[in-house]
């Protein structure tokens, strides 16, 4: 029953969004301007959907806040003697006593409502004010007349995908309000709390006296407590009590739920995921601190003057050190862990795992030196490792894809878990690519730039998308502790991400010289991602169903809840920077930038410092502190935002300044507060890995604190072994 | 599903479909646009030292900030006087067995596209300068400085190519700035980059997406729709700065120059149509043919002018397109 609406909403949805997209394609066909649509209805519905919703959380304050005004002018005429009789009637033990042990000569000083009555008005007035200031702002924002930006799909796209998060902001304001209206309400109860103890101060007389004695007594009446259980301590024969904190120690931030340490992992199992996670860890530290050092470069252009720091050679170093070095060797060193566990068997081969290292860390070594001494492959991005470097990588690829597939033809189970299905997905695409793109013998001309939209985009979306998700399939439903929400919609989105994705490489490269109907299968292949990216956000969502409350207690949670949220609106971002209208205002200006770090960084990374933080506890029985945890959490997501939206504000100006013919230097002066918005963002995010750096040294190696029950069976056991 | 629970047979099948597609969609299309295409009849072959400048272009990720693509959208109009096609690229190969093509089309542009930058801006003293530190000659560039393609000498010798650097930027060391090869070459290349244009007869493909108000604005009031002082950022800014003043030994000012102030603008138009040599002995540069390179018309060479006769306290007579374009005219002949 309750699942019925669900695909008909999804269906419905999808060919709006369908019909809304794929006309302009066709009709942009004849090169003629446009830039409006007919079928714009479906959009502009969710647009005003989102609208009512917003007005209708204004209306319902309103209300609120009405009720309340209306509460204290009761409060102000009404017989106040006689509710106080049922007061009287309601009081409890201790109360009573009081109120029976009351003597007259406290003489109770009365004190005027009207100064809590000025406050509140005060405050409502406030709101108000806050409210009408937030209308204004949406009417300008949302108003599809009054220019023709705002009348483009990509870009009713975006502000519904910017809405989303805001109208989340403004069920947080509601939430906000109400409970200051109760702060009010409570300081109203106060005040007529006051004249309830001057009602009281007259003593009372003998009936009332008797009767209030007669009630005392059977409110004091209580229950020994061990009428059931009796006095014996709690037998627990299947061990279901365990974990008992004694500590009541006020925290410096909330107590999360400990990880659970998995029973019997091969320790060489473990040693090589640790070692992957931990090359991971330091391509991180190394890559982004190039990075943040480039978004310094935008502000102060002259920080130096060395030739292999120079601004072109440094950028491919931390774009590809991020890529092959952190993104990549995080990913397989979960995939190492996931692939054996669930087949419910053991890896095929540790020393292949190994070699694997190995080479991947020598390609992104080498590539980096390579990079800084000038040698490159011509310039694509991500491609700018030459054919040598990337080889060793590629071997590490076919090392690890025999390995997986080894693993899994030897598996327990009948089926192959979905995670399996996109790894080793992952593996096969990551290897097709890079054949395609670095085989040196075929391309020469123009077949380059085809290619590499087709590598680039594919690279992004087959290789670490494609894992990722498979590593989100087996994370996500361990850390929530139920099964992924439906099977089915993971296989649609497995098929589908296929069909749609390895289309839509060339939209890096619309209105250039590569074939017109190339661009339009790309651009038609960018809307099919919908399908795929709604089927997995759907399905990680309702997972998360029911279990909710957990992401208050865990601190995996928050960072999968993260990487689903951007998931969404990273990837539809995609397809909206992806029509020839938006392409014009967004294509070579920063907004892509921004892109690329929304979904590098908001989905990629934090899948796999979910998957990290939830697995290495598992591995070596240490934790990182949760302080620091929390720490990492939260420089990353401030900095991430602080990083993209300016940068995208500011993108979406200078591409409407190129649009109008400005000077183009103008346009270059007028993005430097928002270059300095991404350096400040970039910082944030660099302390962000700071943290992650010391956490992964301390679930790693750091000398916790000796657990007495632990240590004394080791030296029981060494005992025993020096005896034997 | 029997399908789904057999490795071979799902993975297999994942694969054979995304090899498929790849092929469609990425291996046929690419091998049969690098098969049917062919430079333009007119295209000229790179020099000597203009390869060299490429390689040095590409070791630098200049790439990065520049594209050389000009779009076949309005506001690309800026950067080329058509748009780019595919013959333009059919000239460039493998770089060689290690390296890939390198069309360096690009996919930033946080700097200017360089598609026609060798017609843009051919002075090699202000690309040399340039290059030694962009904020010499443009005051808020980003673009990272390459002193490192440069050496001091104190005694240049007759054949080195000395480079005039303000002192500011020279941060204490004393002798003259000399351009090495690699600062030549490097330029040598960017004077290299221009759109060669269609043969005769082939209409250039056109730009979409036209500006519809600015059409409008045009078409009721046709000098006023041009904003002189854009236009002079645009085409003269970099050279005789925002100031008007140039800059000392390297570049003229504008600023109480005789030719500007002068009533009768012939000798100006005929500097910005046709280029100017004859200050070289004060060790000024000869100047690139602005207005012929850029294609300006009249009506923008009139605003340009009118900006450069009012700003900076010079205030002088304006002129009229008309006057202009009869000027222009007439100096096209004189230069022919």
């Amino acid at each position: 029953m309750k699942m019925k609406w669900y695909p008909q909403c999804i269906r419905g949805l999808l060919s709006t969004t369908g019909l809304i997209s794929f006309s302009p394609l066709f009709a942009q066909n004849t090169g003629k301007p446009a830039f409006y649509f007919p079928h714009l209805n479906g959009l502009l519905l969710i647009l005003f959907v989102l609208i009512f919703f917003m007005l209708a959380a204004a209306l319902y304050l309103k209300f609120k806040t009405g009720e309340m005004i209306k509460m204290i002018k009761r409060l102000k005429h009404r017989n106040a003697a006689k509710n106080f009789e049922d007061y009287i009637g309601n009081l409890n033990s201790e109360q009573i006593e009081a109120y029976l042990n009351y003597k007259k000569e406290s003489s109770p000083t009365k004190t005027s409502s009207a100064k809590n009555t000025g406050t509140l008005l005060k405050t409502i007035f406030f709101f108000l004010l806050l409210w009408l200031k937030g209308g204004q702002l949406f009417a300008q924002g949302t108003d599809p007349d009054k220019g023709s930006v705002l009348g483009e799909t990509g870009i009713i796209i975006t502000i519904v995908l910017l809405l989303i998060p805001i109208s989340a902001g403004i069920v947080f304001m509601v939430i906000k309000v109400l409970s200051l209206i109760k702060q009010n309400r409570n300081r109203l109860n106060l005040a007529e709390a006051d004249q309830l103890a001057q009602y009281l101060a007259t003593s009372p007389d003998e009936d009332t006296r008797a009767a209030l004695l007669k009630r005392k007594e059977a409110l004091d009446y209580a229950l020994t407590n061990n009428e059931l259980s009796g006095n014996l301590s709690p037998q627990d024969s299947r061990g279901l009590i365990s974990n008992i904190s004694v500590s009541s120690a006020l925290p410096v931030v909330v107590q999360k739920k400990r990880a659970v340490k998995r029973p019997n992992i091969d320790p060489r199992l473990s040693q090589l995921v640790l070692w992957y996670l931990g090359c991971a860890t330091f391509w991180l530290l190394f890559g982004t601190t190039v990075g943040e050092y480039l978004g310094i470069k935008f502000v102060a252009p002259d920080a130096d003057h060395v030739s292999w720091l120079s601004f072109g050679r440094l950028r491919p170093v931390h774009t590809n050190a991020v890529f092959w070095g952190w993104a990549s060797l995080g990913m397989l060193g979960l995939a190492y862990y996931t692939v054996p566990r669930v087949s419910n068997t053991k890896l095929a081969s540790f020393k292949m795992g190994w070699y694997s290292l190995h080479l991947i860390n020598a390609a992104v070594l080498l590539g980096t030196i390579c990079l800084m001494a000038g040698i490159n492959n011509g310039g694509g991005e991500y491609r700018e490792y030459i054919w040598p470097v990337m080889l060793l990588f590629g071997i590490a690829l076919v090392l690890t894809l025999i390995n997986f597939l080894q693993t899994i033809a030897r598996r327990t189970t009948k089926e192959i878990y979905i995670s399996n299905w996109y790894i080793v997905a992952a593996l096969i695409f990551g290897l097709v690519i890079s054949i395609v793109a670095y085989v040196p013998w075929w391309q020469d001309g123009l077949g380059e730039t085809i290619i590499q939209g087709y590598y680039m985009h594919q690279g992004v979306g087959m290789w670490f998308m494609m894992m990722t998700l498979g590593l989100v399939y087996y994370y996500l439903p361990q850390q929530l502790n139920r099964p992924i929400y439906s099977y089915s919609l993971g296989i649609l989105a497995y098929w589908t991400q296929i069909l749609f994705y390895t289309l839509i490489g060339t939209h890096h490269f619309v209105f250039s010289s590569i074939p017109w109907w190339l661009q339009t299968i790309a651009i038609v292949g960018s809307v099919g991602m919908v399908i795929p990216v709604v089927a997995g956000t759907t399905n990680f969502i309702m997972t998360f169903k029911g279990a909710w409350h957990k992401i208050t207690d865990s601190y995996t949670l928050p960072f999968f809840l993260v990487g689903i949220i951007f998931y969404f609106t990273g990837s539809l971002q995609g397809t909206a920077e992806a029509f020839r209208s938006t392409n014009l205002m967004w294509h070579f200006t920063d907004f892509t930038v921004a892109h690329s770090h929304l979904t590098m960084y908001g989905i990629i990374s934090f899948f796999v410092w979910a998957g990290i933080y939830t697995i290495i506890p598992r591995l070596t029985g240490r934790e990182a502190p949760q302080i620091t945890v929390g720490a990492h959490f939260w420089f990353a997501l401030i900095g991430l935002l602080f990083y993209t939206v300016p940068l995208m504000y500011g993108s979406t100006l200078k591409g409407l300044m190129w649009m109008d013919g400005k000077p183009f230097m103008e346009s270059v002066i007028f993005s430097a507060p928002y270059w300095l918005w991404r350096a400040i963002g970039g910082s944030l995010m660099w302390v962000s890995h700071l943290f992650f750096a010391y956490n992964i040294y301390k679930m790693f190696a750091a000398g916790s604190v000796v657990d007495v029950k632990e240590a004394a069976f080791e030296k029981l056991s060494q005992k025993s072994e020096n005896t034997i | 599903m029997e399908f789904f629970d057999n490795h071979k047979k799902l993975f297999g099948a994942t694969f054979l479909l995304f090899a498929g597609l790849t092929i469609l969609v990425a291996i046929l299309p690419a091998i049969n646009n690098q098969r049917n295409n062919a430079p333009l009849p007119n295209a000229e072959v790179l020099s000597g030292d203009a390869v060299q400048g490429k390689a040095i272009f590409i070791a630098n990720g200049c790439v990065a900030c520049h594209t050389q693509q000009v779009r076949n959208v309005d506001m690309d109009k800026t950067w080329g006087s058509r748009p780019s096609i595919a013959a333009d690229y059919a000239g460039i190969h493998r770089t060689d067995i290690w390296r890939n093509t390198a069309t360096l089309m690009g996919t930033e542009r946080t700097g200017p596209d360089l598609t026609n930058i060798g017609s843009r801006q051919p002075s090699m003293e202000w690309n040399l300068v340039h290059l030694y530190n962009p904020r010499i000659v443009v005051k808020e560039s980003i673009m990272p400085a390459y002193p490192w393609m440069f050496t001091i000498k104190a005694e240049p010798a007759k054949d080195d190519v000395v480079v005039n650097v303000p002192e500011a930027f020279l941060k204490g060391k004393a002798g003259k700035v000399v351009a090495t090869r690699q600062a030549l070459q490097l330029v040598a290349y960017l004077q290299s980059l221009k759109q060669t244009p269609l043969p005769d007869g082939r209409p250039a493909p056109e730009f979409l997406y036209k500006r519809t108000e600015r059409k409008q604005a045009a078409a009721g009031d046709a000098v006023q729709g041009l904003d002189g002082a854009a236009l002079y950022a645009t085409n003269c800014q970099s050279c005789h700065q925002a100031n008007g003043e140039g800059l000392k030994g390297a570049f003229p000012s504008l600023k109480d120059s005789k030719i500007v102030l002068d009533d009768n603008p012939e000798t100006m138009v005929n500097i910005i149509m046709n280029g100017y040599t004859a200050r070289e002995k004060e060790g000024f540069p000869p100047m690139p043919a602005v207005g012929t390179d850029n294609k300006l018309s009249a009506e923008e060479v009139a605003a340009i002018m009118n900006h450069e006769k009012t700003s900076w306290g010079n205030n002088a007579k304006q002129v009229t397109p008309e006057q202009i374009k009869e000027i222009i005219d007439a100096v096209k002949i004189k230069a022919n």
